[in-house]
């Protein structure tokens, strides 16, 4: 599979009060409209620049903060099929494997703002079509390919009734 | 191996486990709130879920909106409410809830060598206790409620080893916050904290709940403190045997170790908008405030209100300034009755709210308006964490909390004597 889209880059340490403001996160059960409010705190106008297949990415330890699963979901939402950080905080990272979101960990210094990437998940490779430049992503461990595939957790172990772990 | 390697290993059926492995592991306690618990309830029954894998290892606390601010957050609460009466899972009803992390240690659902999940960033407080607990999404706790499992990798571990004498008005605030400062906000990021040396060994569980609350702003999977005579004496030794043997081996495998002299630590401030821009109190100087926050998950327990009130007593908060003070839960709010803390707080002009997560979040009974500045002993200074998005938080600890609000502004308890 290779999804192909545009970029928009953010730095370090985006947690997940920025990804979706405390403003609406008792709102829990509208995803589509917390998905308005992505990224407003730190860019205000950020949801009309986005078109759905759009990345996101970012710096070190991004999605850090509190565990709420409302940012991933606003972003996967926000038809946000990828997020590529050079790592991610430990909650978030499970919450998107969980819900089925596409989280990579590569170099994202060689990404700058606007770029247009294929991301290669089969072979493990972000080719970086503005730069013209091949990005390795880090492995993804084979049980959290399968829990994507399966669409998230939830779907999984209606399938397969545990972790296979 | 290490504690934390000890507890997983017990729970996924394995003689050893080592850092990076995956496993499937049984969970012995289940915690979501009013924000995340809707959200695993849905997953649960969007699954077609019939029942839950074990009713008493569920536990569901609404308090970070409680009582309701509004009727989106009566709605999320009822959902919780309706889902325990269907499913005979523990809730806690206005007039026994109070803030989770502080709530469930107090009524003995959390002991040493389990592991815990909570669909909330902090609960890896219980580390304190000497238990593997680790914050999770609501899909996770969806999960573990069907299946009694959890995926987890193991963490490596970075060893804390704190010694010498603490200063006056140095507590495990002030210990973690310095740590973060030192390490940064992803210094331990997937790893454990183990918090260890002579100093800890004397430390009150209050203070141990504090560090270990707080590992997560340091990106950890958990913070872990070995069970000693501190843990034994607060559990009233009702604790049995083999739990005494929930020790680090002596060969113990850690990615790295940190010695921390603590008699060279001061008390810390973080300035905005990260819990790693922790400094010496003594470094701010003319930082006007218009709030104080005394409570949360972090420092709303019996001993940080004594310690607030123990400078505030016979003083007056500064005219320009609003202090709030929040019990975390009930049964420590009768205590501060009983003690005569309210007595203190009300007499210097502090209003005293019921127990809840309210402000810390920018949720309610004390948001921040535009251009605002609060100091407080809550655990993030995010940019609009408490409020507008161009408002201030400082993260200290009770007594420097206490001493900014009589002078309004930052200031070390030591000036206000």
């Amino acid at each position: 599979m290779i999804l192909t889209g545009k970029i928009h880059k953010f730095g370090d340490d985006i947690n997940t009060d920025y990804i979706i403001s405390g403003r609406y996160k008792f709102k829990t059960l509208d995803m589509k409209e917390l998905a308005l409010h992505i990224f407003e705190d730190i860019d205000p106008d950020f949801y009309k620049k986005l078109k759905p297949g759009d990345f996101i990415v970012g710096g070190s330890n991004f999605g850090c903060g509190s565990s709420r699963e409302q940012a991933v979901l606003a972003l996967k939402n926000a038809g946000i099929p990828a997020v590529i950080a050079k790592s991610f905080a430990r909650i978030f990272y499970r919450n998107g494997i969980n819900i089925g979101l596409i989280l990579l960990e590569a170099d994202t210094d060689l990404i700058s703002q606007g770029d247009t990437l294929d991301i290669d998940l089969k072979n493990g490779i972000i080719n970086n079509k503005t730069k013209n430049i091949s990005i390795p992503i880090k492995p993804i461990p084979d049980i959290f390919l399968n829990i994507i595939q399966e669409g998230g957790v939830i779907n999984y172990l209606k399938k397969y009734g545990d972790f296979k772990i | 191996m290490t504690i934390t390697e000890k507890i997983l290993a017990n729970h996924c059926g394995q003689k050893e486990v080592v850092p990076g492995q995956f496993i499937e592991a049984d969970v012995d306690l289940v915690l979501a709130n009013d924000i995340t618990g809707p959200i695993a309830i849905e997953e649960f029954e969007k699954i077609g879920a019939k029942k839950i894998f074990s009713p008493e290892k569920i536990v569901l606390v609404p308090d970070h909106f409680t009582p309701c601010k509004d009727i989106k957050s009566a709605e999320l609460v009822k959902i919780l409410r309706n889902f325990a009466r269907k499913y005979g899972v523990r809730f806690y009803e206005i007039g026994k809830v109070g803030i989770e992390h502080a709530l469930l240690p107090e009524e003995g659902l959390t002991l040493p060598g389990q592991l815990i999940i909570g669909a909330d960033s902090h609960t890896c407080t219980y580390g304190a206790i000497g238990a593997f607990s680790t914050g999770v999404g609501s899909t996770d706790a969806a999960a573990a409620m069907i299946s009694g499992k959890v995926w987890l990798k193991i963490p490596s571990t970075i060893r804390f080893i704190y010694y010498g004498k603490l200063n006056k008005y140095v507590g495990g605030k002030d210990l973690i916050l310095w740590t973060i400062g030192k390490i940064g906000v992803d210094g331990a990021l997937y790893k454990s904290m183990e918090f260890t040396g002579e100093t800890i060994k004397t430390l009150p569980m209050d203070d141990r709940f504090t560090m270990c609350n707080m590992a997560i702003e340091a990106g950890a999977k958990n913070g872990i403190i070995e069970p000693d005579e501190i843990t034994f004496s607060y559990f009233k030794n009702t604790l049995n045997n083999n739990i005494q043997n929930l020790k680090s081996d002596s060969d113990a495998k850690y990615e790295k170790t940190i010695e921390i002299d603590v008699s060279k630590i001061q008390p810390q401030v973080s300035a905005p908008h990260l819990p790693s821009n922790a400094k010496d109190v003594g470094e701010y100087k003319n930082v006007k405030i218009d709030q104080v926050v005394i409570g949360s998950c972090t420092n709303g327990r019996l001993s940080d209100l004594k310690k607030a009130a123990e400078i505030l007593k016979g003083k007056k908060v500064n005219s320009q300034v609003r202090c709030i003070i929040i019990p975390a839960t009930q049964k420590i709010y009768k205590q501060a009755v009983d003690e005569g803390l309210f007595d203190i707080f009300l007499e210097s002009g502090c209003v005293i709210g019921p127990p809840t997560c309210g402000p810390c979040l920018g949720g309610h009974m004390g948001v921040l308006g535009k251009g605002e500045t609060a100091i407080s002993t809550t655990n993030r200074n995010f940019i609009g964490r408490m409020g507008d998005t161009k408002s201030f938080v400082y993260l200290a600890n009770p007594e420097v909390a206490a001493a900014s609000a009589i002078k309004g502004e930052i200031c070390h308890p030591e000036e206000i004597k």
